[in-house]
């Protein structure tokens, strides 16, 4: 069986960001970009399934600009066979990404497909659901722990109230958790390996997508902020404050 | 123009998220009809029908529906879609599931995690965990949005709502309800408690976090919430954690214990109304955002707090 795992580029998750000052967007330029860490957390339970002889071939698959390309290296780094860079400039939503994943399905036919749950840009949490839809195929979405079955797959995920756990029908749509794993770090020789590893690359124009915009972005502010308040000496003064200023007690 | 609010629920009642989604949807203007898909879920229909702004409950029973899968649910909003301008589910774990897969088969770009709805077509979310606002516009015909329950206030009651039932999807096959472990608790819900204290990596142990932080909790009739870095380290449930990957909640008062405050916790808990921090390190960056903060070792002043209410 081949796991196809879709993989993000996004801003590192210990950057800052900075909103531009004229609301037009997050400053990206000049910034460091990663891998999205719950993808990461998708290569590694693909690479685990494969070491454990439930997979054959992991295949990473990224959508964004030339500098994607690194991020389906970083995956081919952690082991990964094989990568496809669908290139384009273009922000594309989850919806024309999960178009271009069809597509992309189409020829390659895998029998899992594992992901992030959501990207740490965007912070959609969509993907996932969207392509299980447009494929019909069934989703197992915020995975703590994938069982293969024969078959089937049996996904935990960690629903309100603690956990739920489904059996899908393969091929099926996983998204991951964060305590799905703990992601490897690639080790220098296989990072090096990882530079003649093959990777592809088309286009949305190649596979035929449309992958306009459905969402006009207005503007982009920075969060209200909310001012510090005071400093108290003491347990009793934080009571008397609380009962009295506060009034929730 | 009319909208549909999917219900969240446990069948035998209605959790609190629905009367959130319908004070969104009522921001879109028109009429708003509540789906309850579900089994054995006529109580939670009867307390859906009683929310202040209710035209309609549309009660939708399955055995496949009983369990809140993405498959059939998605499938249900998707045929019931046509009659509807929009459809708002609460960004609860059952709606970020399903409410994304029906808008896929609807051909739409859902919108996730709306904290301000600014007019039919148009709406504020956070984005890079809270760290930036987003205004978008919507271009599709129909809206599909999911609404953050901390951002809206609960519908009041004084509706009597019809209930009208409507036939289950067939079912696709494509998953199975296997089973569930859902934590007990005589606490009040993390998602809509009034008070919550919650606690950080600090504490140290499992142990240490239910000798510290509950008997305050139990004191307060508090909800009990923990950073991620106190869940990670395996001290307090993964059902627990506050924050951007957690939950998102807005309390009257949020109680941290130990907690720094990196930024994906904050970003689940900055609209409380009070915050209060405990924290020994007086360079925390919880403080900059706490009402009240207190230097101090959690050790001795959550017990000395416990002792004084």
């Amino acid at each position: 069986m081949k796991i196809l795992v879709p993989v993000k580029r996004v801003v590192d998750y210990n950057v800052k960001i900075r909103v531009k000052a004229d609301g037009s967007g997050v400053e990206l330029a000049n910034v460091k970009m990663s891998m999205n860490p719950f993808d990461e957390i998708a290569v590694e339970e693909a690479l685990r399934l494969k070491e454990a002889g439930k997979a054959a071939e992991v295949v990473v698959v990224s959508i964004g600009p030339a500098g994607a390309a690194e991020t389906i290296r970083t995956g081919l780094a952690m082991g990964a066979d094989r990568g496809i860079l669908i290139k384009t400039d273009a922000s594309v939503e989850p919806l024309g990404v999960a178009k271009l994943l069809k597509a992309v399905i189409a020829n390659e036919a895998p029998g899992l497909v594992i992901m992030g749950k959501q990207a740490i840009d965007d912070d959609m949490n969509a993907t996932g659901q969207m392509l299980a839809a447009l494929l019909g195929w069934g989703q197992g979405t915020f995975a703590s722990k994938v069982a293969m079955g024969d078959g089937t797959v049996d996904v935990t995920r960690e629903v309100d109230g603690g956990l739920q756990t489904v059996s899908l029908k393969l091929p099926a749509i996983v998204t991951t958790d964060l305590r799905l794993n703990e992601p490897r770090y690639a080790s220098l020789p296989n990072i090096m390996k990882a530079k003649k590893k093959p990777l592809d690359e088309t286009t949305p124009e190649a596979l035929g997508i449309d992958i306009s915009p459905r969402l006009e972005v207005l503007r982009t502010a920075e969060p209200p902020t909310r001012k510090a308040g005071v400093k108290v000496a003491s347990v009793e003064e934080l009571v008397q404050k609380l009962k009295t200023e506060a009034g929730v007690l | 123009m009319a909208v549909l609010v999917l219900a969240e629920h446990s069948n035998s009642a209605l959790n609190e998220a629905t009367a959130k989604a319908v004070s969104a949807a009522g921001g879109l203007g028109g009429d708003i009809h509540v789906l309850v898909a579900g089994q054995g879920a006529r109580p939670a229909a009867e307390a859906a029908a009683k929310l202040a702004g209710v035209a309609k409950v549309l009660l939708a029973e399955d055995a496949g529906l009983a369990n809140g899968l993405a498959e059939p649910v998605a499938d249900l909003i998707a045929q019931l879609a046509p009659g509807y301008d929009a459809i708002v589910a609460p960004a609860t774990a059952n709606g970020k599931n399903a409410l994304p897969r029906a808008a896929a088969l609807l051909d739409v770009q859902v919108i996730s995690g709306v904290t301000k709805v600014l007019g039919p077509d148009t709406f504020e979310r956070p984005i890079y965990a809270g760290n930036a606002i987003q205004t978008v516009k919507s271009r599709d015909a129909r809206k599909l949005l999911s609404i953050m329950t901390a951002s809206f206030p609960a519908a009041g009651a004084g509706g009597a709502a019809s209930i009208e039932s409507v036939a289950a999807p067939a079912s696709s096959g494509l998953s199975a309800f296997v089973s569930e472990e859902v934590s007990k608790s005589d606490r009040p819900e993390l998602a809509s408690a009034k008070i919550i204290v919650s606690g950080g990596r600090a504490l140290g142990s499992a142990e240490k976090f239910h000798e510290v932080i509950e008997p305050l909790a139990d004191k307060l009739g508090a909800a009990i919430g923990a950073s991620r870095a106190a869940v990670d380290a395996g001290y307090a449930p993964n059902d627990l954690q506050v924050g951007q990957t957690g939950k998102v909640v807005a309390p009257q008062l949020y109680i941290a214990c130990g907690i720094s405050g990196a930024i994906q916790h904050l970003a689940g808990m900055k609209d409380s109304k009070v915050i209060v921090a405990i924290n020994k390190d007086p360079d925390a960056p919880i403080f900059q955002v706490a009402d009240y903060g207190l230097v101090a070792d959690l050790f001795e002043a959550v017990p000395a707090l416990n002792r004084a209410l």
